[in-house]
């Protein structure tokens, strides 16, 4: 029996990748996903460490609200990273 | 002069189910509508849709009654359909009407919507409580998970633990499992079959009941009630849970308590409305069935302040099929208000109103059946984030406690839990009940963070406009 996976349970052909840059390494991303998607699917879940106590943080609330995923795309900084649509060529730095 | 013409006459804010069939309704019947959301696609929460780049050829495998949106979506009529657009300031227009403030776009420019009517349908997030080791990477809300997977087709784990209370857990549990991940079980901190003697009183409920049942049953998920994640555990990053036996107030037993490993917890205890707008416009804000605040609104969905609507989970938390009746019944009230005519007397109106009421009090009754228990603050240690965003442990609120302060208010002024990016929108509701009150309605200036510039850029609109 083949694997389970969300591309086959819902039928995707997915459009070939294309890459971001994160800390200037390749990452790559099916078109349309956000930036914290594609950092999640290439198995970087951590990309932020705290002010104070140095914490290490990814997504959370993966909606917008927590602001726990915070990045910094193109030198725009303090974008989250779960709404933000990555985009080829994107260098997206992290802190 | 103004800078923005009152060019619709609604401006619908969520395109979620309620917001979906709202503008269809008002659009179709010949007003202009301008529909917007800060997401890339229209569908909401529950809704969520992939991304076009994965040309999925299921796409509704995700969701239950998919039929319903491609309903919802193509019957948007004439309707402007404002995606990524973040609304974080309503307004009344010195005119009339309402400007309604957006950024939009990835780099959140600042534009401005103009309308006469204005319904709010902003949905709900999830709600979390603080625990030691929630903030681990890994520990995620279920609601994200949920998204993350219905959005960017990405699952949140290779082994997962879903936790917390209600309903929503099932089918988070469900579909990650179909996905793929290996979900270890889910913990339901109230009685698991709280939901079970209700949802006799919706026979569509009971089996989507048994149905998700059946799932995890195909997946061998365990499903245990009683059952609290009282600690995330892992040296940076997330590598197993403490599951406890809770007591009815979900006070942890001596005995009972289980190491389950896992790389992702997904957690959720219910929802709280995003009131941010509302409140804004000074809408009159009660409480729902458990306590929690939620917008006052008519039977048909008019909230105090007159011209704004609202429907769908900003009114209580209900599910996606009232959201949408709910939305239906506002969109019809906005064309009614808009023509001067009476809002309800045809049979279409009432057969809505019946079942209307039925669903809230079915949502009502799974609102009670899965409260918040108190008993989750014995979880906390002293040096438990409560505050994600402004770092503030639990000793810091007890000692804010201990200097005098009574209140969430003052909790937050000593000790600066919710000051930080998010205002609050995360740790508010428990710093709340760590006050002993029940949690309120917002209180803040703007829905979204928004740059100096662009507010600058505003007061200069904005004077312009008073010239
Ligand atoms: C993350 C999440 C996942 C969920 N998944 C499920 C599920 O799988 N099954 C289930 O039965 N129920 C689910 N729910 C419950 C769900 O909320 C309802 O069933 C239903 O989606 C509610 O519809 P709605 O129209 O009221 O709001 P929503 O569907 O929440 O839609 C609200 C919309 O408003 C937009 N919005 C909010 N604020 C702003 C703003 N300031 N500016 C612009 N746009 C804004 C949002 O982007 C969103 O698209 C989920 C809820 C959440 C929070
Ligand atoms: S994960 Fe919460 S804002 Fe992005």
């Amino acid at each position: 029996m083949t694997e389970a996976s969300p591309y086959r349970l819902v039928g995707a052909r997915p459009e070939p990748e294309f890459e971001m840059l994160v800390d200037g390494r390749p990452v790559p991303v099916v078109p349309g996903q956000t930036v914290g998607a594609a950092l999640h699917a290439a198995g970087i879940r951590i990309w932020r460490t705290t002010r104070f106590g140095e914490r290490r943080r990814g997504l959370f609330c993966g909606l917008g609200v927590c602001f726990d995923c915070l990045v910094t795309v193109n030198g725009e900084e303090n974008l989250r990273a779960c709404l933000t649509e990555a985009r080829p060529g994107d260098e997206v730095t992290t802190s | 002069m103004t800078g923005h013409d009152a060019a619709y006459d609604l401006a619908v804010v969520g395109a979620g189910p309620a917001g979906l069939a709202a503008a269809g309704v008002a659009a179709r019947a010949g007003l202009r509508v301008a529909l917007l959301d800060a997401g890339a696609r229209v569908g909401g929460q529950y809704f969520r849709q992939p991304p076009d780049g994965f040309h999925a050829s299921r796409p509704g495998a995700l969701h239950h009654g998919y039929s319903r949106f491609v309903r919802l979506r193509d019957g948007l009529g004439d309707a402007d359909v404002l995606l990524g657009h973040r609304v974080w300031a309503v307004e009344p227009a010195a005119g009339g009407g309402f400007a309604v403030h957006c950024l939009k776009g990835g780099r959140e420019r600042a534009t401005t919507v103009a309308a006469t009517r204005l319904l709010v349908a902003t949905g709900a997030h999830d709600r979390v409580l603080p625990f030691p080791g929630w903030d681990l990477p890994g520990v995620m809300t279920a609601g994200g998970a949920q998204a993350l997977l219905k959005g960017n087709l990405v699952v949140a784990g290779r082994r997962v633990v879903v936790a917390g209370t209600g309903p929503f857990l099932l089918p988070v549990a469900t579909s990650l499992a179909a996905a793929g991940a290996r979900v270890v079980g889910v913990f339901e901190a109230g009685g698991r079959f709280a939901l079970a003697p209700r949802a006799l009183t919706r026979p569509g409920k009971a089996v989507e009941a048994l149905g998700y049942g059946g799932r995890l049953a195909r997946h061998r998920v365990p499903y245990k009630g009683g059952r609290a994640v009282v600690a995330a555990h892992g040296a940076g990053e997330l590598t197993h849970v403490t599951v406890a036996r809770v007591d009815a107030e979900w006070r942890p037993y001596r005995r009972g308590h289980e190491t389950v490993r896992c790389d992702t917890l997904a957690i959720g205890y219910g929802f709280t409305p995003q009131l941010d707008l509302v409140a804004q416009l000074g809408c009159e804000i009660g409480a729902d069935a458990a306590g929690g605040p939620a917008v006052r609104v008519d039977r048909h969905m008019r909230t105090s302040v007159p011209g704004v609507y609202a429907a769908g989970e900003t009114t209580g938390v209900g599910g996606a099929d009232l959201a949408e009746l709910e939305g239906a019944i506002a969109g019809r009230a906005v064309v009614a208000d808009a023509r001067g005519v009476p809002a309800a007397g045809d049979p279409a109106a009432v057969r809505a109103e019946v079942r209307r009421r039925r669903l809230a009090a079915f949502a009502d009754a799974l609102l009670r059946a899965y409260p918040v228990r108190d008993g989750w603050t014995s979880w906390l240690r002293d040096d438990t984030p409560i505050c994600r965003c402004e770092e503030v442990p639990y000793r810091r609120v007890r000692e804010a406690r201990d200097l005098g302060a009574a209140d969430a208010r003052s909790i937050k002024l000593l000790a600066r839990p919710g000051m930080g990016w998010c205002q609050g929108r995360i740790c508010g509701e428990a710093v709340a009940r760590l006050a002993g009150e029940d949690p309120g309605p917002p209180r803040r200036p703007i829905a979204q963070p928004v740059r100096l510039g662009d507010l600058a850029d505003m007061d200069e609109r904005t004077s312009d406009d008073d010239a």
